[in-house]
């Protein structure tokens, strides 16, 4: 498990699952409204996912994600709305008849079940003989490299093996969807991107259409074909990872998507004035005060000569390729800036801070 | 695992735990306490009444032809109370399990006032609760007619506290919504789900809380005398004042299998335990 090099999946003419990949199922939400007593969750949302598309459902906790999800699985009832799969609409066919695959943040393995057995359950629940289902069975624990292990109790795996085992369960049925609640939550750094870039490939393999609940925006951005970001239930922006980190619709996201720095600004006829800087705003910008949403990237370090914002060192992380400073400014902001690993900086050194000359993300103050 | 537990606890707090002398004497005192009764009555059981000294007369005469008049009400009393033992475990697997079970998945919020009325019958004495359930066995009469295992729905809430206990232990140790939900997902009905995924994994509670429920029906006497109706312990009442050896026999008995059901309790739970930390 320390290899990072990514483990071969098993040859196609070996494995049924890889054999019988299909297209992949059309999924949607129209409007769906959910209210747990008098609170509203879920504001109205829409979603339209293509077949074989992995998608990524991503906010705070509390915005509303795993709901949506939980609507779509068919554990949670939309109050308004509808949720469709592939034509059908399926707001109201149990969760049993949905034929999906799910797989939970963690303990959602049978512990008086084997492996094996863990594995061939929804088969079983769809009529297939013990012997079928626990050949077919082997043949999905084998797609996550767990084939040696099907004899096993859950407790005898490892945090990282239990949700290899829940994905291959939740893909041996061969769901028209394949829905991801937070899988990677409780799993160690390491684990957590194996298993996540695994997933990923397991999925485009498969050509399983896929949503994905997450608040870890790093992993979002790694595997999602699109992403869509929530807050306070309702979805801020849909948009391929590339569009949320460069072109984010709203203050939220930007703030949300990537690491971001906020300071002060005026924006006088559209343009925003920064730090003796001219700037143009991203989206429409009404004159007055507003907070500008920097990356690290975007924020350059000038050590010889002048102009720009003054501020001082507050920590240096090394990180590789790269160094990311944290710089207080002479207004007492906090700033983060990338910069190359040959500039070394110490605590309390002085520095001056320009930006790239690029549109920023804007949000108006109210005064 | 949880032995091993507490054995690093009482290591390494000295200063709380009672020292091994002390534990010694305390298991002693109580432990006599227990068995002088128990030794007093199987000393009585065992007096030959001609000789004065030991003998097993008086257990052979239980099985003396002779006799066998004079002991027929202790073995209708105990067909009874098994017929008994038998419906009310079935009140608690088919009643209470899965109530229990609706709570916990689907009215978490209702849990409190639920354990709430569960626990109650163990605060109120059984000539209370006959009290209250007099008129109901009067219509229960007209109905099902005054057969002795209708007695069960009495037993039913006098155990109600006991068996909660059990299956509640069961059902906080294993993350049931979560299991329930994978198995929906997976394709599983309602009754799949509660009798391939919870039951299994809730077996420790559900045999503990069975186990418990034939005990406490076995050695009941109250409900059973107020209500005129003709129970192990009500025949042993009535053979007593005939043959006082054979009462204390069978009372002997009584409580011999009363320890071996605790016996399989406390082996179930170890078991559970061993398999889950190997």
């Amino acid at each position: 498990m320390t290899d990072t090099t990514p483990r071969p999946l098993p040859r196609t003419s070996d494995n049924q699952l890889l054999a019988e990949a299909g297209e992949g199922t059309r999924v949607e939400f129209r409007g769906v409204v959910k209210d747990y007593g008098s609170t509203r969750v879920l504001h109205g949302v829409d979603l339209d996912i293509k077949p074989g598309e992995f998608v990524s459902l991503l906010g705070p906790s509390g915005c509303g994600k795993t709901t949506a999800l939980r609507v779509l699985a068919g554990l949670e009832n939309a109050t308004e709305g509808s949720v469709l799969l592939g034509d059908r609409d399926v707001s109201r066919v149990p969760t049993n008849k949905r034929d999906i695959g799910m797989v939970f943040q963690a303990y959602s393995l049978f512990p008086h079940l084997r492996i094996r057995e863990n594995v061939a359950f929804g088969l079983r629940r769809r009529g297939v003989a013990r012997t079928a289902a626990e050949a077919r069975a082997m043949d999905a624990l084998d797609l996550v490299g767990l084939g040696h292990l099907g004899d096993r109790y859950t407790h005898q795996l490892s945090g990282g093996q239990q949700q290899r085992v829940a994905l291959a369960r939740a893909l041996v049925t061969e769901p028209r969807v394949l829905l991801l609640d937070e899988p990677l939550s409780a799993l160690d750094a390491k684990v957590r991107v194996q298993l996540r870039d695994e997933i990923r490939r397991i999925q485009l393999r498969l050509g399983t259409t896929t949503v994905f609940v997450t608040h870890d925006q790093e992993e979002a951005l790694a595997v999602s074909d699109r992403i869509a970001v929530m807050n306070a239930g309702r979805i801020e922006q849909v948009g391929t990872p590339e569009d949320l980190y460069l072109r984010p619709a709203t203050p939220n996201v930007a703030a949300f998507v990537g690491l971001s720095s906020t300071v002060r600004a005026d924006v006088r006829g559209g343009v925003v004035e920064l730090w003796g800087q001219r700037l143009p705003a991203q989206g429409n910008a009404t004159d007055g005060p507003v907070d500008v949403f920097l990356r690290p990237e975007n924020v350059r370090l000038v050590l010889e000569g002048d102009g720009g914002a003054v501020g001082t060192v507050q920590e240096s992380t090394f990180l590789g390729s790269f160094r990311r400073t944290l710089v207080r400014t002479s207004e007492g902001e906090l700033v983060r800036v990338q910069h190359s690993a040959a500039d070394r900086l110490s605590y309390d050194d002085t520095v001056r801070l320009t930006v790239a000359p690029e549109p920023v993300v804007v949000r108006a103050i109210a005064v | 695992m949880k032995g091993a537990f507490n054995g690093g606890m009482s290591g390494t707090m000295n200063g709380i735990a009672p020292s091994r002398v002390t534990r010694w004497v305390i298991g002693i005192v109580i432990g006599l306490a227990f068995a002088l009764p128990l030794v007093s009555t199987l000393l009585y059981t065992l007096r030959d009444n001609k000789t004065g000294g030991l003998s097993l007369t008086n257990w052979l005469a239980l099985f003396d032809p002779a006799n066998a008049r004079l002991y027929a009400p202790i073995w209708s009393g105990l067909g009874n109370s098994l017929v008994l033992a038998v419906v009310t475990v079935l009140i608690v697997l088919l009643l209470l399990a899965p109530t229990m079970i609706l709570v916990s998945l689907r009215f978490p919020k209702l849990r409190p006032a639920f354990e709430f009325g569960v626990l109650l019958p163990i605060s109120i004495p059984a000539i209370v609760l006959v009290v209250g359930l007099t008129p109901i066995y009067l219509q229960i009469g007209r109905t099902l007619g005054t057969g002795a295992w209708t007695l069960a729905f009495a037993y039913g809430i006098t155990v109600l506290p006991f068996a909660y206990r059990s299956i509640q232990a069961s059902i906080d140790a294993v993350d049931m919504k979560t299991l329930a939900e994978a198995a929906r997902s997976l394709g599983a009905s309602w009754p799949t789900v509660v009798l391939r995924v919870l039951a299994p994994n809730l077996r420790q509670g559900l045999l503990a809380a069975s186990l418990i429920s034939v005990a406490v029906v076995l050695g009941e006497f109250t409900i059973a005398s107020l209500l005129n109706r003709q129970v192990l312990q009500t025949a042993l009442v009535v053979v007593n004042r005939i043959d006082a050896y054979a009462a204390s026999i069978f009372t002997l008995l009584a409580l011999l299998f009363a320890f071996l059901l605790l016996l399989v309790i406390g082996r179930a739970g170890r078991a559970r335990t061993g398999r889950t930390s190997s």
